[in-house]
């Protein structure tokens, strides 16, 4: 590939007359097919993105398959009792459902508003001295590994809950969606920030020629004007939260009970999985097909926010670009 | 329509709300900085004990006093050089099909777009079951380190496509369109024009996703990496376990001592994380003065 077509083309024109335009086709002809090759090896490889995708979906479906038919649909759908071992056992999915929808919410909870807020501060108000310090802040808490806001959660959090709920358990609901909020504000920050910036200044000029305040014009006009972009990216952010891992399997447990006590251990999707998966697990086994199940509605639940998210984003985009 | 009728009567309540309002903000907006610091303190308070350059090389061992995280260290090193080799070249052939070659946007080249935006939005415990079939058990790698690099590579290749394309997206198109009147092909204007304009940016992009893999827990522990190794992995077939693992294993300890080793371990983690995140900034830094 490093040798140039046009290296030999000099070559060929040397070569006396005769063989001139016979060479001159061959160079053609070479750099042609070598062009092909590239093309075809480059969409190649851009291929197997889509065939990742469909690997992903039929290896969920096809190992949770056999599941199902152990398990009654309706079971897993709406039982309360999740108990994998010992076999037979119990897959009601229930559970796993509300740990997983109570770390979301309270991740959301948390960083929704401080996100947006501080969204806000970075685009309309902040000074370029006030953004070279929080901007790098905000990227250098998105750049720290996840398991790293586990330990964060299990050593620094639930500590501090302690003072204000003495019967906290080690690992619990609360701290798990903490960290994960912690974890998601810069997202949902540099998102917010993305959608305020782009509306249209004309707008805020008018309001305020109007004689309202900056901060009415941010209310009223601004959030308003970019609503669909910010959505997008409190559900972006969301569904971050809701696959996240490892910061929930330290700080929130893997007990898998019905409860919504944020102050005890619950278990998420992703940290059954985990958990499940830890060690060498056989192949044929409930557990083993029931990480699929779990993986397959986790999927599910992710797929299903993130074309919601990008629906808003194109929509919100034909109306100012 | 937005300001009620009245308004203009307390002139007062609304100026104290506006100055109100921005230093709302301004808190929301310091609660990162503030976490962020707190967040280091207590690492490297708790993490100072057992830090030293004896914790790094030693090997693991069960006595808090003696345990080192060296394999864990090479099993990182292993796993990450290897997803970097693998995925690069595909990432990088796929962003120029996706940016370059096909042009004109037709309706298979946003299939595939839209395709890599979704997987880029896979939690990454569910590319950890796709690892654990197709390459641990179909393709019979085992719990080696092969089967970790390319569940990797399969994590980080949207990421990398997408770096790619936007780097890829920053070269004026007359850059291209001049070396095409000059009778090179599209490959040569891609390869001399293109690619050496990019390549800064798509190194950028690159290294900063990598070092998010670096961090990445859930796969690896899907895929089999072990927690406790006795020897280094010697070769790809081979057991190993990496640094967040350890970390996670740790932490999960009921004894008190290894929960300040898991501090000592993420330190050692971020330190490294730190040193090549800089580097890419530094390399951010060059492409920008450049232009």
């Amino acid at each position: 590939m490093t040798s140039t077509g046009t290296d030999k083309a000099g070559v060929a024109g040397s070569n006396g007359s005769g063989n001139f335009s016979h060479n001159k086709v061959s160079v053609h002809l070479q750099r042609k097919i070598r062009e092909g090759l590239i093309r075809t090896f480059c969409a190649f490889c851009a291929l197997i993105s889509v065939v990742t995708t469909i690997a992903i979906v039929y290896i969920l479906f096809s190992q949770a398959l056999p599941f199902f038919t152990h398990v009654d649909l309706k079971e897993f759908a709406t039982g309360t009792e999740w108990k994998p071992t010992p076999e037979p056992g119990h897959f009601g999915i229930l559970p796993l459902v509300t740990g997983t929808l109570m770390i979301t919410v309270g991740a959301g909870l948390f960083a929704v508003p401080l996100g947006l807020l501080s969204a806000i501060y970075l685009a309309e108000y902040a000074k370029p001295k006030a953004k070279a310090i929080l901007k790098p802040a905000l990227e250098l808490l998105a750049g720290i590994p996840t398991v790293v806001y586990g330990y964060f959660g299990l050593f620094f959090v639930t500590p501090a809950l302690r003072n204000v709920f003495p019967q906290i358990q080690s690992s619990n609901a609360l701290a798990g969606a903490i960290v994960v909020g912690i974890m998601i504000l810069p997202l949902v920050s540099s998102l917010c920030e993305d959608a305020i910036s782009s509306v249209p200044v004309a707008l805020k000029e008018g309001a305020q020629g109007l004689g309202a305040t900056k901060a009415e014009t941010t209310m009223k006009i601004v959030v308003p004007a970019a609503f669909s972009g910010i959505v997008a990216s409190f559900i972006l952010a969301l569904s971050r939260a809701l696959g996240e891992t490892m910061a929930v399997t330290l700080a929130a447990g893997s007990n898998p009970i019905l409860s919504l006590d944020p102050t005890k251990g619950i278990e998420t999707m992703t940290a059954y999985m985990v958990s499940t998966s830890k060690g060498d697990i056989e192949v044929g086994t409930m557990k083993y097909m029931s990480i699929f199940a779990v993986g397959l509605v986790l999927f599910a639940f992710t797929f299903g926010m993130n074309m919601v998210a990008r629906k808003l984003v194109a929509k919100f985009k034909l109306n100012y670009q | 329509m937005i300001l009620e009728p009245g308004t203009h009567s307390n002139l007062k309540s609304r100026k104290r709300f506006d100055s109100l309002f921005r230093y709302l903000c301004l808190g929301a907006a310091s609660v990162g900085v503030l976490i962020l610091v707190i967040f280091l303190t207590k690492i490297v308070l708790d993490g100072l004990e057992y830090f030293s350059w004896k914790f790094v090389i030693s090997d693991l061992s069960s006595r808090p006093k003696q345990t080192g995280i060296w394999p864990a260290i090479v099993g990182t090193l292993y796993v990450m050089v290897l997803t970097a080799i693998i995925s690069v070249p595909i990432g990088v052939a796929s962003a120029i099909y996706l940016q370059e070659f096909a042009r004109r946007k037709n309706r298979f080249i946003s299939i595939i777009q839209l395709n890599i935006a979704n997987l880029s939005g896979v939690p990454s415990i569910v590319y950890g079951l796709l690892g654990l079939v197709l390459f641990v058990k179909l393709l019979a790698f085992g719990q080696s380190i092969i089967a970790g690099a390319l569940t990797m590579t399969l994590l980080i290749l949207p990421t990398v496509i997408i770096v790619t394309q936007e780097a890829l997206k920053a070269v004026p198109t007359s850059y291209r369109e001049g070396s095409m009147a000059l009778g090179s092909t599209q490959w040569q204007s891609i390869r001399l024009q293109v690619l050496p304009n990019a390549l800064s940016g798509i190194l950028t992009g690159i290294i900063l996703s990598i070092s998010r893999a670096i961090g990445e827990t859930a796969p690896l522990i899907v895929v089999g990496a072990a927690t406790y190794v006795t020897s280094l992995p010697k070769g790809l077939r081979d057991h190993y376990t990496v640094l967040p693992i350890k970390i996670f294993d740790y932490a999960n300890d009921s004894k008190d001592e290894f929960h300040k080793i898991a501090a000592s371990a993420i330190l050692v983690l971020m330190i490294g994380l730190l040193c090549i995140n800089s580097f890419a900034i530094y390399l951010r830094a060059r492409t920008n003065s450049k232009k």
